[in-house]
């Protein structure tokens, strides 16, 4: 269970604390209200059976100072609770005060997550799709874009969601305190499948992180064996180069995920098949029937075809 | 039932010859024809009331499929494309089509026996009002099962919503079925106001007119500003969508966020528009319940002026996860929790009321307990929901549809039963059977609860909302079952609803003038009401005209029997001001309201539809307008003008 009580941040676990405040709070007001209405239910009525139009006037003044204090009572209950979200905000704020801070740029797109970690060489930038690695115990910063639609990025175990609106350039920083696999998923309406826009954020201690980014650095290792080699020319001459970059090669598309290192990731179709060969299979065949609507078209392979093209992309760790 | 109080004397009766004559002159044309001319705000509301519930069964089932969808993960029952078109059309249909509607039908039925008024202001343009929002509906229910229907959210966010993301005319069945149902709501917003204002009763004056029509007036006051925007920021919507202008496209200088100003700068108020009509509907009841007037009456009629205020001023909290600054961020904190002030000054008055009051457990009266319990949980989450820092958490997730539901089903639904129990008998002269009605209401709690409450632990434990299907392993399939499960509860107790107004509409107990011996002037004329609603309006000396009626009480005489006349009074003190023709029925607004269609459904596909459907919409509106010699009885000639 992953939920945004389940903290795994200082962020999260700020709103968690908000949420229990406010729980515990409401919980309160709510029992005390339904007990005041449950006595004026049951209580033995003096009222007469005949209405009266103008009733007793120490009733009336009973009745005023009761909604005063009740009224004066929700406003320091309301005060207290601004002050607990003030709080909370500052706390998340401190947070998020710059300094060094690891940057990956995440890209909203119907519907699966790019994403970039720039290098000073912009050639060498590391393009990955819907799996975002931090180091644990260290703020990142998301820098959030969108290349199409509005999308909100939402990782309940570190923090809240942010929107990546077109045009705008949105920040959210996150920081993973303990080393897990914690799950995201797009939260802002976007379109045919955006229930199955989901990414995986990967904390690691940051030694296997730098391990990790540096074999991401490395351009897609040539086929190894002569299956592969045929796999990769199915891949050149296939429609597969128009969409999709494997850096080292000639395929250089941008509107589909980067697959330089596709066997090194968890999931296939951002989050919605695990990475295994025979889900590689169905997805590269007939997408449509596992992800209806997705931008990904059917292919038409022979058997041949297909067994060497998954052995060049099940070599691209 | 409760007849505790010996019956007050009734008003002076008009004499036999002069009701004859109102009669006449009132009398819709009998079938068909009657059906489609006729003027009377009664058969008007009863109408828009009816194919509101109508709308809202069908959004009730689209809300079962989708629960059925649901109900465990990786469900095969409807694709995406058929989900994301159930989810819009679901809150469309009930925003637009149910909620609003309804309580505004009701304010057209209610607000003129209410005031003592023998029909609203502008009785034809309250038809066209009928009419465009009936082909509205039919509109987007006709897309929807013709598999066109608008799929981007009842929000419909830029760009998703465009031209480069939405191509196809879903958005615009959307856009332009918005644009039917706002000049509706507008029509409707500006009968209440004119009628609340210039045809109380002699001697209502702004203190003495009830709260519900009070609440009617200020839910008006809300409809004109709200209303219009969505109309214009659909329009524009359309206009990007038609004619390539770039009020949202990005790439051109326009802004996606401007879109959710505009439209949350309608949607907030939208809650408000819903949410305080019912806070009339408890005031309105509360007395014959409790045997007392509402405690505080000024204090809830300021609170509801004041929750109108501030409704404009926290549109933003719906906006916190798009990064906009953190100092305006505060500020709609600021205001959003600031809101909750008047509706707790209200709950409180009403606990009060209950109270020191002698109860009647009816229906109706259960209905009004079964707000407290829900409502006030949608208001508890909706102060946490103002904090930006955990609305970024539970944003677009479950938690907000949770929230939503317990206000809008809590806060509106509750009361509207409550409303329909109370007002029935009023409306056809019989009483709903309080066995099936005990059993619609608990279904009805039980139901809501179940559905909604599960759904707070979804959005906490990370399920986003306008999701078709989920993964399994998530640890969210125990909570869907049960809120699946709700759903059908829920549809078991509106089946109970439907059946007991069927059953009791035919054979209920006959209700008699005043079943509740209410204090409030609707009972003052017979149930159901005749098309003149009083033969002769009352003179109100207080805030509870039937409760403190004397033997004597005056009675406003000199009206016209033999040509429809109202009495005009002024604003404040409502000092008889002059008597004003009253309509006859015409076919002209329903014929406007088929040009209006036309012009609306053809502006889809081209925008010359601006040009041939304005010529379409031109005769019409002469007609309507066109000065004419009524068929009045021999003897009598009397000019009556045309008018509004």
């Amino acid at each position: 269970m992953q939920g945004a009580l389940d903290a795994a941040g200082p962020q999260a676990a700020h709103i968690a604390r908000l949420w229990w405040i406010a729980l515990g709070v409401s919980a309160v007001v709510y029992a005390l209200t339904m007990a005041a209405l449950f006595v004026a239910v049951t209580h033995r009525k003096r009222a007469p059976a005949v209405p009266t139009i103008e009733p007793a006037p120490d009733a009336e003044r009973r009745g005023r100072r009761w909604v005063g204090a009740a009224v004066g009572a929700t406003i320091v209950v309301l005060f207290a609770f601004l002050f607990a979200d003030l709080v909370t905000t500052r706390a998340l704020a401190a947070i998020e005060r710059p300094r060094e801070m690891l940057t990956v740029r995440v890209t909203g797109m119907q519907w699966w997550w790019r994403v970039e970690y720039r290098d000073t060489v912009s050639a060498r930038t590391v393009t990955t799709a819907n799996e975002i690695h931090v180091p644990v115990g260290r703020p990142v910063l998301l820098e959030l874009e969108s290349g199409d639609v509005i999308h909100s990025i939402w990782i309940p175990t570190l923090h809240g969601k942010r929107d990546l609106v077109p045009g705008q350039r949105n920040v959210l920083t996150v920081q993973a305190d303990r080393p897990g696999i914690y799950r995201g998923e797009c939260a802002e309406f976007c379109g045919h499948q955006h229930a199955k826009m989901a990414l995986v954020v990967v904390a690691e201690p940051e030694a296997q992180f730098r391990a990790w980014y540096a074999a991401q650095h490395a351009e897609a290792r040539p086929p190894a064996d002569s299956l592969q080699l045929a796999g990769q020319q199915v891949f050149m001459s296939k429609a597969c180069a128009v969409c999709h970059q494997i850096r080292g090669t000639p395929a250089g598309g941008r509107v589909a995920p980067d697959l330089t290192h596709l066997a090194s990731r968890r999931s296939l179709a951002a989050g919605t098949l695990p990475n295994t060969r025979g889900h590689l299979a169905g997805w590269i065949i007939d997408p449509q029937s596992l992800k209806p609507g997705t931008r990904m078209p059917a292919n038409e392979m022979r058997p041949d075809e297909l067994r060497a093209l998954l052995a060049y992309l099940e070599s691209l760790r | 039932m409760p007849a505790s109080i010996p019956p007050l004397p009734a008003a002076e009766p008009a004499d036999v010859r002069e009701v004859r004559e109102l009669a006449r002159t009132w009398a819709d044309a009998s079938g068909l024809r009657g059906w489609l001319t006729t003027v009377d705000h009664k058969r008007i509301a009863k109408r828009y009331v009816m194919t509101a519930f109508a709308f809202f069964a069908l959004g009730g089932i689209d809300a079962l499929i989708m629960r059925t969808q649901l109900l465990r993960p990786e469900n095969q029952l409807v694709g995406p494309d058929r989900y994301n078109q159930l989810f819009t059309v679901h809150g469309t249909n009930m925003m637009f089509l149910f909620a609003v509607p309804v309580m505004l039908a009701m304010g057209l039925y209610m607000v003129p026996l209410l005031v003592g008024a023998r029909n609203v202001a502008f009785p034809r343009l309250n038809a066209l009002g009928y009419w465009v929002y009936l082909f509205g509906g039919i509109l987007l229910w006709v897309a929807l099962l013709s598999d066109t229907g608008p799929d981007t959210g009842w929000f419909s966010y830029v760009p998703l919503s465009g031209p480069e993301f939405s191509p196809g005319k879903r958005v615009d069945v959307w856009a332009q079925m918005i644009t039917f149902t706002e000049i509706s709501g507008l029509i409707s917003a500006v009968e209440i106001i004119v009628t609340a204002l210039k045809c109380r009763a002699p001697g209502m004056t702004l203190g003495r007119m009830p709260i519900f029509v009070w609440a009617m007036l200020v839910t008006a006051f809300m409809v004109i500003p709200s209303l219009s925007m969505i109309a214009t920021a659909s329009q524009m919507l359309a206009m990007d969508r038609l004619v390539g202008t770039h009020f949202f496209n990005v790439a051109e200088g326009g802004d996606p966020l401007l879109w959710q100003h505009f439209f949350w700068w309608f949607g907030h108020p939208e809650v408000y528009i819903i949410f305080i009509p019912a806070t009339g509907f408890i005031s309105a009841l509360l007395p014959a319940f409790t045997r007392r007037p509402v405690f505080g009456h000024n204090a809830v009629v300021l609170s509801s002026i004041a929750t109108a205020f501030l409704g404009f001023g926290v549109w933003v909290h719906h906006m916190f996860a798009t990064g906009i600054l953190q100092l305006a961020s505060s500020f709609f904190t600021a205001t959003s929790i600031m809101i909750t002030i008047p509706t707790a000054v209200q709950i409180f008055c009403w606990i009060v009321t209950i109270w020191t009051g002698r109860l009647q457990f009816t229906t109706s009266f259960l209905f009004i307990l079964g707000f407290f319990v829900t409502f006030i949980i949608g208001g508890l989450t909706g102060v946490m929901l103002a904090s930006v820092p955990f609305d970024q958490q539970v944003h677009d997730s479950y938690f907000v549809v949770a929230h939503l539901h317990y206000v809008l089903l809590g806060g509106g639904a509750f009361p509207l039963f409550a409303a329909i129990y109370y007002w029935f008998p009023k409306w056809t002269g019989r009483m709903l059977s309080e066995r099936m009605g005990k059993l619609h209401f608990a279904l009805w709690l039980v139901g809501v609860n179940l559905t909604f409450f599960p759904m707070h632990l979804l959005g906490l434990d990370g399920m986003p909302r306008r999701v078709y299907t989920y993964p399994d392993g998530m640890g969210w399939t125990g909570n869907n079952q049960l809120a699946t499960a709700g759903a059908y509860v829920i549809a078991l107790s509106v089946l109970a609803f439907v059946g007991n107004v069927l059953w009791s509409a035919r054979r209920g107990v006959r209700a008699g003038d005043d079943p509740w011996v209410s204090d409030s002037l609707e009972w003052g004329t017979s149930s159901p009401p005749p098309p003149y609603n009083f033969a002769r309006p009352p003179v109100v000396q207080g805030r509870a005209p039937l409760w403190d009626r004397t033997p004597d009480a005056p009675v406003v005489v000199g009206l016209a029997t033999d040509r429809r006349e109202i009495l005009v009074t002024t604003a404040m003190d409502a000092e008889p001001d002059h008597r004003h023709p009253d309509p006859e029925p015409t076919i002209w607004p329903f014929v406007a309201a088929i040009a209006v269609s036309v012009f609306f459904i053809a502006l889809m596909f081209t925008p010359w539809a601006v040009v041939f459907g304005s010529a379409l919409l031109f005769p019409p509106l002469v007609a309507w307008g066109w000065p004419r010699r009524p068929n009045q009885a021999p003897g009598v000639t009397t000019p009556a003008e045309g008018g509004a």
